[in-house]
Formats: structure tokens, C-alpha cells, sequence
């Protein structure tokens, strides 16, 4: 009992069984002559979600978006909203709107009148119109801006101008195409952030579509890692991080170690995993459905590697090597680290002290350590 | 040095416009004001450089506004005037009606089709325009290909009488201006963004709504900048009423004509150009300010 107390406290519809999505797709498939853009995909993604599709170009994530809008129409398979297939229904009858990468705001019509676009086309009267585009240039504090046309403001401004005229018709479902594409980074950031309190505070469902992870992982309540049309992983931005399901997954999220090797000895509750002529195995946690033997990639993050000039005591793992690079971010350094088979090593270190008095140079001979739980085995 | 430059740089188009406009202008407009006469050229007075200052006073002395009083008093004049006007406006009009599908219908065609479709608009520029409106007659006579192949089919019974009337002259007109009408159409057309259309769809427009609500407002400059270029020409159009045209087409580059040629009266005629020239200042005026004002929007 308090088990499911604890679980329904946070927000996370995607465990309760019970729980029924506001979209559905079910065996979706979606090809352009000989090529598939989406190959059987099936998802599930609930009210209140901020749902990231995230990918390579190419991967598909803009055709499924553009099928949610209805500029593409499904070869095969359904998409449900709200329990009725929209797989048909052409966008200008669908409860969805969408925010363009372009934004596409109409340049003959001032800002007020491109977020009223919308409402003149739906059945609300006439009368309360103004009242709710006022009420959305507040939204995204442009109030002061009604009367100017898209080319006198700025790239940020027109953004969320684009932002404020999808959400005008109170749209069951928002969907945002790369919606931060064109700012810089710094504007970027705080952008995304924006975009959450306006989630939460309208409680509409967004689905984005990015390739930048780092935006994926910052908005989204759960992210999709797309790749050839198909779903990699889908999970919360935490799992995929920290348990991926699969080399692409752990590579295209963040950075990551890969070591490829197999199993040679199962234990209670750690392997060892043998993985180069003349190197000492790894120790790792027990992998799922991986017995003694199979091939297995090992991934690691860089930050989970500690980097030391003598041999750790008490670290489950520890290898020697040689300095080789040493990447400076600022309050981040990325040491290359090359192991004795030439196998190069990333680890990540906080630049606690200043640059004069750090410990490790170039070709500086150091020792890079693991704990077992650090890393992940991986079968594909 | 400087100045000199500047001087020199500014000279070059002012003396462009000097020579090759204000100056044959102001030989139209001394005309205008001259007398008729059995002489070589046939009117006076003329200008005596040899006599020197006193030949110049004596030349505008006898300078006077008969011939412009003369228009307003014969009925041809004004009628020619408006009818041309009349023809120019319902030309335009049916020039946008054409030409506003052929460059929609460009910009939507796919990307490898487009310098092919520009090629055949700009194509009958290579022929000599005179060619091109003289087989019109060939085309629309009572014995022409058009009812020839009426007839063949069984549509009609009897030719239809189409050359030498006011419907061959706006076949020809809008047929010769097309290019002027479809290419700033479809130099608008061409630059709109897709993602406009599939806003005004997502946002809950019908295809035809998104295309009155954006296509057109958007192709707005292009339209008028083409109605424009029809118009202004057509105005004082000459060529094409006065071989697809009746007797009882009324245009005044046609008037114009019959005083010059006809009745060798040129200061009637330069009375009646310098006249047009005033009608058509007014459209000239608003295109320029047009073409500015789109300048600066685009800015």
C-alpha cells in the first residue's frame, strides 16, 4: 500500500497499468516510395507529458511528429488521441497544434493578429478572442509588442510568439519541431526552461522533437532515442543516462567509454569480463540475460572514472596508462587516457583547484579506477 | 578631388536621363505647342540658331496651346483617351486572371521543371513581337486555325467574327503581356515558405482558406508590380489595335498614329503624347512608390 503511495506522488503515468494514453500509435509504419520512415512503431504517451523525441536527422522523429499533426498519413497502423484514430483526420480538424522550427509566422500580420489566426478559425466568439491573445502575449510577456509585425523583433521574441499563437486554441496536444533550433545557447537555456513553467502551468501535452540531447534530457519528463524508424529506448531522461539499453543509446546520450569483451566468470553478484590479451578483467554488476561467455560491450561514463597517480587501494577496477589529451571545458577537464593494448580511455574530472596545480600532465603515467557498479554491461 | 568624383558619378545617369528622355521630351513638347504647316518638317515655328537670342524669343513667341484646347474640343480625343484607359484597366485585369494560375502553378511545380517553365514564359521574346501578332490573324480570321478546328469539331455552325473586334485586341494584349504579369507573380510565389501553408492548415484553415489568407496577401507586391507593367503600355499600345482591331477600336497610340502619319499634323500628335504622358504619370508614380515601400518592408 504505501509502495503505490510512494510510486503515483511522482509524476509517472507510463508505470501505472491503469493509466490510459492520450496518444496512441500501434504498429505504426509510414514509408516514401521504397524507403521506410517508420518501421512497426508502437508508443504510448500520457496527458501531462513533456515527451522528447530525440535522434539523428534522418531517423524518423519528424515524420512521427508530422503524423501527430497530420501532414502525414500512416502506410500502416493507427494513431489514436483520446481513444479516436486520427490517422485520417486532415490537421485542421485536430486538436493539435504545432510550433515550426521556422516558426512560420505570418510576416503580413502583426503578432497579435498571428496568435488570433488561429482562433478566428475556431468557433469561439468574436468577442472573447481579444481577450485571449491578450491573455497568451502575457503568457510569453510580449504584451508590449501586439502591434509590431514578425520582421521588427527579435529571433527570441518570434519564437515565442510562434509559441503563444500553438497554444491559443488550448490544443489537446503541442507539438514543438525543434523549437530552439535557431537561438544561441544562452538564450537557448533559459528557453527551455520557459518552455517547462508554461508546461506545468498549462498542463498541456508537448511532444518535441530535437536532436540536441542535452535539451532532450533538460525538458522532457520521458525521451524516445529514435534510429532508423524504429524506438530504441524510450524512458525518463535518468534511465536512459544512467541504463541504457544498448550501445547506440549509451553513445548517442552523453559520453561514454565502450569496451567490447565477453563474460568469463559469473559470481553472485558481479562478472568478470575478460577483454584483452594481458589486461586484468573487469568486474561488473550482473547483466540481464547474459551468461558466461556471450559477447558484451562494457560502457562507462567518463565521470564515473576516477584518475589517480597511484594504484587505488580499494577500487574494484583499476587500469594503468599514459596521459595522451587532456580536453579543458572550464569546470570540466576530459582526460584521454591511452591503457597498455592502446585502448584509449576517457575520464571526466570537476576542476576543483586552478590550472597551474593540477596533478596530471601530458604522458604522465596515472591510474584510471572504476567502482563495479559504475558502468553497465551491454548485449547489443 | 573628392567632389569631382561625386560630381562625375551623379552626371552619369542625369545626363543619361538628359539626353535620352528629357531632351526628346522637350522636342515633343516644343512641337506640341508649334503650328501646322506645309513644310519640311510641317510645322513652325522653327528654331533659327543663326539669328541667335532674338531667333529663340521669336520661336516662343509664336508658341501657343491651340492643339490642347483642339483636344479638348473634338469628342475623338477624350473618347480615344478613356477607351484606352478602358482596354488598359479590363487587359489588367484579365492578364491577372491568366497569368496569377500559370506562376502559382510554376511555384508549385518541382524544383528540376521550374527553369524549363521560366524558359517557355520568356520564350516568344526571341521572335520579333510583330510576327507574333501578325500570326493572331492567322489564328483568329473568319477563315483562321481557330474556326477552322471549331468548325471540325462541331462546336459552331458559322465562322466566328473575332478578328477586327475588341476581343482580338485583348487576346492579343494579354497574350503579348503575359510574361510582364507572370514573372513578379512568380518571383513572390517562388520565395513563400511552405511551413506558412501548413501553419494556416495546423491553425484550422481549409487549403483553400490558407490560400486566400496567406498565399494571396503574400503575393500582393508581385500582383501589383505586374498589373503595373501591363498597364502603363498598354495604355498607349499601338501595334496590336491597329492590326487585330476594327474600325471602331479606339485607342489613342492609334489616334496618334493616324495624326502623324495620316494627317501629317505633328503638332496635334505631340499634343496628344504629351496628354498620355500626363495620364500615365499617375500610375508611374504609384508603382515607384509601390516598389519603394515594398524596398523598405523587405529591409
Amino acid at each position: 500500500m504505501n509502495n503505490q503511495l510512494a510510486s503515483t506522488d511522482a509524476f509517472a503515468p507510463w508505470e501505472d497499468a491503469k493509466a490510459v494514453p492520450l496518444i496512441r500509435f500501434e504498429q505504426v509504419t509510414k514509408r516514401f516510395g521504397s524507403f521506410t520512415a517508420i518501421d512497426n512503431l508502437s508508443l504510448d504517451i500520457f496527458e501531462k507529458e513533456f515527451f522528447a523525441l530525440l535522434g539523428p536527422s534522418g531517423c524518423g522523429k519528424t515524420t512521427l511528429m508530422r503524423m501527430l499533426a497530420g501532414f502525414e498519413t500512416p502506410t500502416e497502423g493507427a494513431i489514436t488521441l483520446d481513444g479516436q484514430d486520427i490517422a485520417h483526420v486532415p490537421p485542421n480538424k485536430r486538436p493539435v497544434n504545432m510550433m515550426f522550427q521556422s516558426y512560420a509566422l505570418f510576416p503580413h500580420l502583426t503578432v497579435a493578429d498571428n496568435i488570433a489566426f488561429g482562433l478566428k478559425r475556431s468557433d469561439m466568439p468574436k468577442s472573447e478572442i481579444g481577450g485571449r491573445v491578450d491573455e497568451m502575449l502575457s503568457l510569453v510577456q510580449l504584451s508590449k509588442f501586439a502591434a509590431r509585425k514578425p520582421h521588427q523583433i527579435s529571433g527570441g521574441q518570434r519564437q515565442r510568439v510562434a509559441l503563444a499563437r500553438a497554444l491559443a486554441k488550448s490544443p489537446k496536444l503541442l507539438l514543438l519541431d525543434e523549437p530552439l533550433a535557431a537561438l544561441d545557447r544562452k538564450l537557448r537555456e533559459e528557453t527551455q526552461f520557459e518552455l517547462m513553467d508554461i508546461q506545468e502551468k498549462l498542463g498541456t501535452t508537448f511532444v518535441i522533437v530535437t536532436h540536441d540531447q542535452e535539451e532532450a534530457m533538460t525538458v522532457a519528463s520521458r525521451v524516445a532515442v529514435m534510429d532508423h524508424g524504429q524506438l530504441k529506448q524510450v524512458a525518463t531522461p535518468e534511465r536512459i543516462y544512467e541504463f541504457p539499453n544498448s550501445r547506440y543509446v549509451a553513445d548517442f546520450i552523453g559520453d561514454v567509454n565502450l569496451i567490447e569483451g565477453a563474460i568469463k566468470s559469473v559470481k553472485k553478484d558481479s562478472v568478470e569480463i575478460s577483454w584483452a590479451e594481458g589486461m586484468a578483467p573487469i568486474t561488473a554488476t550482473v547483466p540481464d540475460g547474459l551468461g558466461k561467455g556471450s559477447n558484451c560491450s562494457f560502457a562507462i561514463r567518463p565521470e564515473k572514472i576516477s584518475i589517480s597517480a597511484e594504484k587505488p587501494e580499494d577500487a574494484a577496477n583499476a587500469l594503468q596508462g599514459k596521459v595522451l589529451d587532456i580536453g579543458y571545458h572550464g569546470n570540466l577537464s576530459t582526460y584521454h587516457v591511452e591503457l597498455g593494448n592502446g585502448q584509449v580511455i576517457k575520464a571526466q574530472v570537476a576542476n576543483q583547484r586552478r590550472l597551474a596545480r593540477r596533478a596530471f600532465t601530458w604522458d604522465d603515467q596515472v591510474w584510471v579506477s572504476f567502482t563495479a557498479t559504475g558502468g553497465l554491461v551491454l548485449a547489443e | 578631388m573628392v567632389n569631382f568624383r561625386r560630381f562625375f558619378l551623379i552626371l552619369v545617369p542625369y545626363g543619361w536621363l538628359l539626353m535620352l528622355f528629357l531632351v526628346p521630351f522637350g522636342i515633343v513638347l516644343k512641337i506640341s505647342l508649334s503650328d501646322s504647316a506645309l513644310a519640311i518638317p510641317p510645322y513652325v515655328p522653327k528654331l533659327d540658331l543663326t539669328a541667335g537670342w532674338a531667333g529663340l524669343m521669336d520661336m516662343l513667341r509664336a508658341f501657343d496651346f491651340e492643339n490642347f484646347i483642339w483636344l479638348t474640343e473634338d469628342n475623338l480625343y477624350w473618347k480615344a483617351y478613356l477607351s484606352s484607359v478602358w482596354i488598359a484597366f479590363l487587359s489588367t485585369v484579365l492578364a491577372l486572371l491568366v497569368g496569377f494560375p500559370i506562376a502559382y502553378g510554376m511555384a508549385n511545380a518541382s524544383e528540376e521543371w521550374r527553369p524549363t517553365l521560366m524558359m517557355l514564359v520568356i520564350l516568344p521574346f526571341w521572335t520579333s513581337f510583330l510576327i507574333r501578332v501578325y500570326s493572331w490573324i492567322g489564328i483568329l480570321g473568319t477563315q483562321g486555325y481557330l474556326n477552322q478546328l471549331l468548325l471540325w469539331l462541331g462546336v459552331i455552325d458559322a465562322p466566328l467574327v473575332i478578328l477586327n473586334t475588341n476581343i482580338a485586341v485583348y487576346i492579343g494584349i494579354v497574350y503579348t503581356y503575359l510574361p510582364f504579369m507572370v514573372l513578379p507573380i512568380y518571383a513572390t510565389l517562388e520565395k513563400l515558405d511552405g511551413d506558412l501553408l501548413e501553419a494556416a492548415e495546423d491553425l484550422g484553415c481549409s487549403r483553400f482558406q490558407a490560400f486566400w489568407l496567406v498565399t494571396v496577401p503574400l503575393a500582393k507586391p508581385g500582383v501589383i508590380a505586374g498589373c503595373f507593367l501591363v498597364f502603363i503600355p498598354v495604355v498607349g499600345e499601338f501595334v496590336i489595335p491597329s492590326l487585330l482591331g476594327g474600325s471602331r477600336t479606339l485607342m489613342i497610340g492609334k489616334v496618334l498614329w493616324d495624326e502623324f502619319f495620316s494627317n501629317r499634323d505633328w503638332p496635334v500628335a505631340s499634343a496628344v503624347a504629351v496628354v498620355l504622358l500626363l495620364i500615365l504619370i499617375i500610375p508611374i508614380v504609384l508603382f515607384q512608390r509601390q516598389q519603394q515601400r515594398q524596398q523598405e518592408a523587405e529591409r
